[in-house]
Parts: structure tokens; sequence; C-alpha cells
């Protein structure tokens, strides 16, 4: 207990601990119906009687349900941690907070590693293909199950970020306001095109067996590659320069292709843990529903919004390439289009893609305010509330 | 906030807004004017501005705003999605203030413009005696770090709807702490307009 006092960082939510949601099955988008499905989630913060000032957080891609606080024992904050507790854009004195591991997942809800009851095996490729919309339901099932009618928000950024476009799309009737960070309506091809090599390194694995491994020995070479992809993807020209120049590691004996720059053993180093933690089918799976996602399904944004009174705050990062600003300004278009009340900013950084996890102070200061007019009477008027 | 405190300019925009109207504000900096149209006139209101720094003091109050350019924020609007257009102390910094003027008349069904006098006597006496570019309470920056792209009088703005065939619907003239009753062009250091077309 007195090392975990000693981990748990000042305003942050202390111990917490994942609990698991599950239910008879889901209606996929194509049809299909699949089942059971668990969820693990954490709650962070009071739900208030009322009930109207839940929030619901959307990871990214490799995230997981522990955005804040610590588990027992461990020295393991949430992804998120720096916005969410008390006082925090996430202000868990003000605020409920859910944050949900998502249908594919591979970190406690249902996904390609979990057994499929029919043969009592891990589905691997039997698992369906699944959907951005598939993951929002099955979250809008925890909604529902947590008794909340109607959220103060749902906030998120990258594949976060779909996730809350495609919740105000399908749930506008759900949600006071909606929070997309750093994301996009639709993957640009070059944004799948990255997907798409990080998929074919998994699948070039030969000990990825058409996802036959769980028995076996898993394809952590190509899940390494397809993760240093990404990481490339996730920083800045910039980031990249500040944080390793062309510095040289110290090695022992060279080999003609050792990682000679720290650049190359950091890749290197991130590749080699994300395996630990992820599983290759997992990431096939959840890389194709992000790539897969149009929010408005071919229709313009604007009709789908047109007339919603969900207040929308867009959030993008200047140095942001793997998810250009001009990608959020369509959002913001949309909402133009639309009349949504709204708000964009795109954040002076360097950072990168990365920048949504990282620039804790300017966009801890927009979630706070934002929330806080939403969840508050406007502080001028008075209206919100109705 | 009692009355008195509100910046003038401020006071006679609020004075042109009717009660309960949507008004986009272009340029609205920290958005003073936005939350005085919240609180005095009940106004749903919508900003846009370049400052990042301005941004998140429009965001601490609570208020919507577009982090983009004025030069190219208007285009996606539909037509007359406002009641008002605003312009306070923006034009002049717009690059195409033409295709501004008339995207903003199209935007909302009227338009409130604002812009130092550059005829004010002060103007032109500092021109006439000194030979040097005027720079006065409304006019405050040196030469080399205005962020003013254009000059011009209240004359030249009356001709300018002329010529355009935009109504003036009301002019409202200032100097540093009252409003001018006569030879505007000469005593006041801010026009502010309501134009439609």
């Amino acid at each position: 207990m007195n090392k975990d006092k000693k981990i748990i960082k000042n305003n942050s939510v202390g111990l917490v601990k994942t609990q698991e949601f599950t239910f008879e099955s889901l209606k996929l988008e194509s049809g299909e119906k699949f089942g059971p499905v668990t969820l693990a989630y954490e709650t962070y913060g009071t739900l208030n009687k009322e009930k109207t000032n839940a929030v619901l957080i959307t990871h990214a891609l490799s995230g997981d349900a522990h955005a804040a606080g610590v588990h027992e024992g461990q020295d393991d904050s949430g992804w998120w941690d720096e916005f969410i507790g008390p006082g925090k854009a996430f202000d868990t004195e003000r605020y409920f907070i859910i944050c949900s591991n998502i249908l594919g997942g591979c970190k406690g809800s249902t996904g390609p590693v979990s057994q499929n009851p029919k043969t009592g095996k891990p589905y691997a490729l039997d698992f369906p293909l699944i959907t951005i919309n598939d993951i929002v339901s099955a979250q809008k099932r925890l909604v529902d199950h947590l008794g909340i009618e109607k959220l103060l928000s749902v906030v998120g950024g990258s594949m976060g970020g779909q996730q809350v476009l495609s919740w105000l799309v399908n749930y506008p009737k759900n949600l006071a306001s909606a929070v997309p960070i750093a994301t996009t309506i639709k993957h640009s091809p070059q944004q799948i095109a990255f997907n798409e090599v990080g998929r074919q390194s998994i699948m070039a694995d030969e000990n990825w067996q058409s996802g036959n491994y769980y028995a076996s020995t898993a394809p952590s070479k190509g899940l390494a590659v397809a993760r240093m992809i990404g990481h490339i993807t996730y920083m800045s020209d910039t980031s990249m320069a500040d944080k390793f120049g062309r510095q040289k590691k110290e090695s022992g004996q060279p080999f003609k292709f050792t990682a000679d720059f720290e650049v190359e053993g950091y890749l290197r180093y991130r590749g080699d843990n994300f395996v630990k933690r992820f599983d290759a089918n997992s990431y096939l799976y959840i890389t194709k529903a992000m790539d897969n996602f149009d929010a408005s399904e071919g229709r313009p944004l604007q009709e789908v919004l047109q007339g919603t009174p969900v207040k929308i705050l867009v959030i993008s990062f200047k140095s942001d390439w793997l998810y250009p600003a001009y990608q959020s300004k369509e959002i913001v278009k949309a909402c133009k289009l639309a009349g949504v009340e709204s708000t964009y900013c795109e954040v002076n950084s360097t950072y990168g893609h990365d920048a949504f996890l990282l620039e804790v102070k300017e966009e801890s200061h927009l979630i706070k305010h934002f929330l806080k007019k939403v969840f508050y009477a406007y502080e001028v008027t008075g209206e919100y509330g109705a | 906030m009692a009355r008195k405190e509100i910046q003038l300019d401020h006071s006679v925009v609020l004075d042109l807004v009717k009660p309960q109207s949507s008004v986009l504000d272009l340029g609205c900096g920290n958005g003073d004017l936005l939350y005085l149209l919240i609180k005095e006139k009940k106004a749903r209101v919508q900003g846009i501005e370049i400052d990042d720094q301005a941004i998140y003091k429009c965001v601490a109050k609570g208020l919507n705003v577009f982090h983009g350019d004025v030069d190219t924020g208007l285009a996606e609007f539909r037509d007359k999605s406002f009641d008002y257009v605003i312009l306070n102390q923006s034009m002049q910094q717009i690059l195409h203030v033409d295709k501004v003027l008339a995207d903003a008349l199209r935007v909302g069904k009227k338009v409130i413009v604002g812009f130092p006098n550059f005829a004010h006597y002060k103007s032109r006496l500092q021109m006439l005696f000194h030979g040097r570019a005027p720079v006065t309470v409304a006019l405050p920056y040196q030469w080399y770090e205005t962020p003013n792209l254009h000059f011009l009088s209240i004359f030249d703005f009356k001709k300018y709807c002329h010529t355009k065939n935009i109504t003036l619907e009301r002019q409202v003239c200032i100097g540093e702490n009252h409003k001018i009753p006569f030879l505007r062009n000469l005593f006041a250091q801010v026009g502010i307009f309501l134009i439609s077309k």
C-alpha cells in the first residue's frame, strides 16, 4: 500500500480497478449477430443523481480502458492520466468519467484473442470484421447499462475521434456535446497506406500463420515493425530532431546494421515493448475498422449534423501530418454549414500526431472550459440544462 | 459590468444589434464584444479569430470560436446564416476587403463595420505639419509594426457603399469618448456602419 501511495501522483484519481460488462449479443453493421461481448471499462469520479455529468472517453488504436490512476501494486499510470483527475481537464470532482476497451481490442474486451464459445479456442480470424460503428454500438450498450441516457460529452483523439464522430452521427440524442481530436471524417489514401504496410508486416511474419498463432509463437517481429512505422507517423520531423538528433548510441561490438542512431534504438524499443502488450490480430482488425470508417457514409456530414443541438469542440495540432489540420477543418466546415454551435482550435505544437497525448496545457484548457460551458448553465445566459 | 465601463465602440455596436439575434464576429479577438452581446442582448454568437492565444481567452469565456483567418473563414457559411456579421476594427487588416465584405453581406442579413478614420483632423495635421504617417489613439501603430493593410476615411467607406449599391442603414461616428454629430470625417476617430444589401 505504501508503494502505491508513492507512485500515485498529485491530483491523480488514485487506485483504480478495471471492471467488466458482458451482454448476450451485438448486432453488427454487417447484419451478423455476435456474442457474447465483454467490455473492460474503468470509471473515475461519481455519477450525479440526475446522471448528467457522465463523460465517455474513447481510446486510440493501442489504448485501453485504463485512462487514469494506477492499478494496485503497479506503476502504470493511465494513458490520459494528466487530463483526468481532481481539477484537471476532466475534473473528477465534477464529472463521472468512463473509458472502455474497444470491441476487437486485446485489453480485456472481446477480440480475436478471446475464447470462441463454439470451439473453446481463441477466435483468431473467426472473429467478425468489425467497424467503428460496431465499436460504438457496444459502448452504447455499456452506457445504457450504467443507466446514463445522455452523456455530457464523448471525447477522443485519433481513432478515439472516429468513435466520437460515430457517436455524433448515430446517437446524437444521447449526447450533449462531442470533442473529436486530431481525427478525420474518413481516412485518406495516405492513412490507409500506412495501416496497410503495418498489416502486411504482420501477415508477412511466418509466425502469423493466418492468425492461428495463439498456441505457438506470436508474430512479434511483424507486429514490432508495424508499431515502428506507426511511431514514425505519430511524431514530426521537428519532434524527432529534438528528441534524437543524429545522436549515436553507445554499443559494444557493432554489427553492420546495428541500431547506431538513437532514433533506431527508440523505434526498436517501442516495437519490442508493444508486442508484449498487444495482439497482432487485434492490430489487423482495428486498423481495418479505421480505414473502412466514413462518418457520414458518403453523405455530406453537414446533412447528417443539420439541426443537431449537440455542441462540438474540434481540436487539431499544427505539426500533425498523419491526421492533418485540414481533416479537422472538414469537420468544422460541416458544422458551419449545418449551423452547429462549435469551436475549433489548431493547437500550436511540434509533437506531431502524438500531440493529443502530450499538449497537456493548451488541450486541457480547451476541454476544461468547453465541458464547463456545456455542463453548467452557459455562464452568461443560463440556457443550458433544458 | 456597469454599462459605463464598456468600450465606446462596443457600446455603439450593442445598440445596433437587436436582442436575441445571431451574430458572427470576424476577428473577434479576446471575445469581449461577443461576451457583451450574449450578456446584454441574449445573442447567439460565433467568433472567427486567427490568434491562438485570443482563442484560449474566448474559450475561457464560454464562447464559440473558429480558429482561422477572416479572408477564407466566411466562404463556408450558407447565405444569411446570421442576423449580423461584425467586422469591428478588423476590416482594415484583411487582405481582400472587397471579397470579404461581399461575403459578409451574403452570410449576414446585416453587416456592422467599425474602422479607424484615417481622415481624422489629428492625422491630417501630423501629415501636414510633421510630414509623417499619423500615429493617433485610433491608429496607434508605427508604420513598421501596424497590422493595418488599408487606410480609409469615413468618406471613402461611404463612397464605396454607394459604388457597390450597399445600403447604409445607420452610421455612428465616435471620438475618444463621445459620439461625433457633425463634420464626422474631420472629427471622428472611428466610424461604425450598419450596412445591408
